[in-house]
């Protein structure tokens, strides 16, 4: 039992609603913003600590008892999640500082990353499904102001098919959710795998745990995906980062929650579909990225096939899969928030989101130039940088697990990506300067604290693989083995 | 009772859904609206819809209704409550902005 669980939630929460009352003081705001992230990461990593040196820390909200109140749950994974996606909203923050217009600013642009933040760091620590439900509003209304705010034609519209599609999969959401407390009886998470591993395995289990895929899978675009590259390219680069980074990759930890805590009794049903999904989502993900000429096309897509590389982890969901996987999903975020980043500035130096327009950079722009090649090899996973690990993990995984064609997709794919960044590399890097000092419509400076602080992480991330390991490998143990999440969650101790 | 309301919600999610296939964005708005009130009507039944006495503190009844189902619907009323305002102002200013509320119409180049 400890406090600290709740700061993460409430800090950006109560920050954000203080904003609100200084709307023309941007300078403040922004602040405020820095303080209070700065503040949550802290946080964060205090939580990461305890819960490596004494395990699973809960919280029971209220004081009312696991069953009965709504408990907070902070294990390894969550923790680590938090504590990245507190980080990347950090440096998007930062470049957004720079980049996005004085609209947005007294728009309270600020205030809805704060409270996009809360309900990520919320969906990952809450242990009742209803409560991750009520997360994932928080998050997604936040996200659907955060995507029309500016009110361009091609926001609005994509603004449109985002909501929809989200509404009604929240609809779904809560549909699944009624079904699974009408057989279970509850709605902790905790006492639902309890209670299932209890109960007859029928067909109402099944579908009900396909339901969830499904909303899952259309929130974090596992194969329904096709509002995803859309919706990402409308935002600011600032807003498009962010969204990149973190909204996905919640929807995939709630499918890595539910399919290793609650539904993980028929494998050879639920886990054969997570595995296909994942191959045919890296598959078209892929081609849609080679495909796409537009650099915010090409990143949205990359973002579709890093979806189904970690799903393809969860779905083998063996020890070692299940390590690859959240090693690479930790990679991902940071490496994905990397590339947006530079991407936009890009976009911004040359005014164009179009390859054709672009040349040269490299001659007045080096450091950009680096950077945006380390993101590249990372996300490819070219050793020593840290997509490497995870991918190596994942594939060594699923060759173990005899998924052999599902590992050369996961290669292959891999060398799609490779050729779809480099593109953008070689095309907007390469050639004859295009541009004189002058031409330029922005210096895209501003990326480049966030990026290369990005950056660092990333190359430490891939060599300091070892040690991050054994903190992955510790939240492995509680996925792999959920009677100790719920022995953690009820305080049953073994002698 | 609960099966006459579990019905009562299958037809709203057919109306629901055939609205929201439409191509005027106030009719899918209303499809949208129509498709969560099925839902909080199938919340509601889908643990019965009473089957004893108010749960309070103290009371000695033999059974008591169980209130979780009716919790979560508040919850999700309110949320869907405000999803339906943002939905019809986004609605409003696509309206002015486009000058259209057929979907079909606003499709076209993405570098405008």
């Amino acid at each position: 039992m400890s406090n600290v669980l709740i700061l993460p939630i409430i800090i950006p929460l109560l920050t954000g609603m203080f904003m609100i009352f200084f709307r023309r003081n941007i300078r403040l705001q922004q602040i405020i913003a820095v303080v209070s992230l700065l503040l949550t990461i802290g946080v964060a990593a205090y939580i990461v600590h305890r819960v490596s040196v004494g395990g699973i820390i809960v919280l029971d909200v209220g004081g009312w008892e696991a069953p009965f109140g709504i408990s907070l749950v902070g294990d390894m994974l969550a923790a680590l999640l938090v504590l990245v996606a507190t980080f990347i909203c950090l440096m998007c923050c930062l470049y957004a500082f720079k980049t996005l217009k004085h609209d947005h600013k007294v728009h309270f642009v600020y205030c809805f990353i704060l409270l996009l933040l809360c309900g990520v760091n919320g969906s990952f620590l809450t242990g009742d499904i209803f409560n991750l439900f009520v997360f994932f509003e928080v998050m997604l209304i936040s996200s659907y102001v955060l995507l029309s705010l500016g009110g361009k034609k091609l926001q609005l519209r994509e603004s449109i098919k985002y909501v929809i599609i989200n509404v009604i999969s929240s609809t779904l959401f809560v549909i699944a959710i009624a079904y699974l407390y009408s057989v279970a009886g509850t709605l902790n998470m905790a006492q639902l795998s309890e209670r299932l591993a209890s109960i007859s395995q029928d067909g109402l289990m099944i579908t009900i745990s396909f339901i969830f895929l499904t909303v899952f899978g259309l929130k974090s675009g596992l194969f329904l995906f096709f509002w995803l590259p859309g919706s990402y390219s409308a935002p600011p680069p600032a807003i498009a980062a962010l969204f990149a980074a973190l909204l996905t990759k919640v929807g995939i930890y709630a499918i890595l929650r539910t399919f290793t805590l609650l539904f993980y009794h028929q494998p050879e049903w639920t886990h054969t579909v997570i595995m296909y999904l994942a191959a045919l989502t890296m598959i078209l993900g892929a081609l849609g990225a080679i495909s796409h000429w537009e650099i915010r096309k090409i990143l949205a897509y990359n973002v579709v096939v890093a979806v189904g590389f970690i799903l393809f982890g969860i779905g083998v969901a063996s020890f070692d899969s299940l390590t690859g996987a959240i090693y690479y999903l930790l990679h991902d975020m940071l490496a994905k928030a990397l590339i947006f980043i530079l991407g936009g500035a890009i976009i911004s130096i040359f005014g164009s989101d179009h390859l054709r327009n672009f040349s040269g950079l490299i001659l007045f722009r080096p450091l950009l130039g680096w950077l945006f090649f380390i993101a590249a090899l990372a996300l490819v996973g070219v050793p020593p940088l840290s997509g490497f690990v995870g991918k190596l993990i994942i594939i060594k995984g699923g060759i173990a697990e005899g998924q052999i064609i599902l590992s050369i997709i996961g290669v292959m794919t891999s060398l799609l990506v490779l050729y779809s960044v480099m593109k953008i590399f070689i095309h907007s890097f390469w050639g004859e300067k295009l541009l004189s000092e002058g031409e330029q419509k922005d210096t895209g400076n501003s990326a480049l604290l966030p990026g290369t602080l990005l950056a660092v992480l990333v190359i430490g991330m891939g060599l300091g693989a070892e040690w991050v390991l054994t903190y992955v490998k510790q939240a492995v143990e509680v996925l792999s083995n959920p009677s100790i999440y719920v022995n953690a969650v009820f305080k049953r101790f073994e002698p | 009772m609960e099966t006459f309301v579990t019905i009562l919600a299958g037809v709203l999610y057919t109306v629901g859904t055939y609205l929201i296939l439409n191509k005027n964005l106030l009719r899918i708005i209303l499809g949208i609206t129509l498709f969560s009130h099925a839902t909080h009507l199938m919340l509601m039944s889908i643990n019965g819809l009473k089957k004893g006495a108010a749960p309070l503190l103290g009371e000695e009844v033999a059974n008591y209704t169980d209130p979780i189902p009716q919790a979560l619907l508040l919850t999700s009323i309110v949320i869907s409550f405000a999803l339906t305002a943002f939905l019809l102002v986004l609605g409003y200013r696509t309206y002015v902005e486009l000058g259209t509320v057929n979907i079909k119409k606003l499709r076209g180049k993405s570098d405008e």
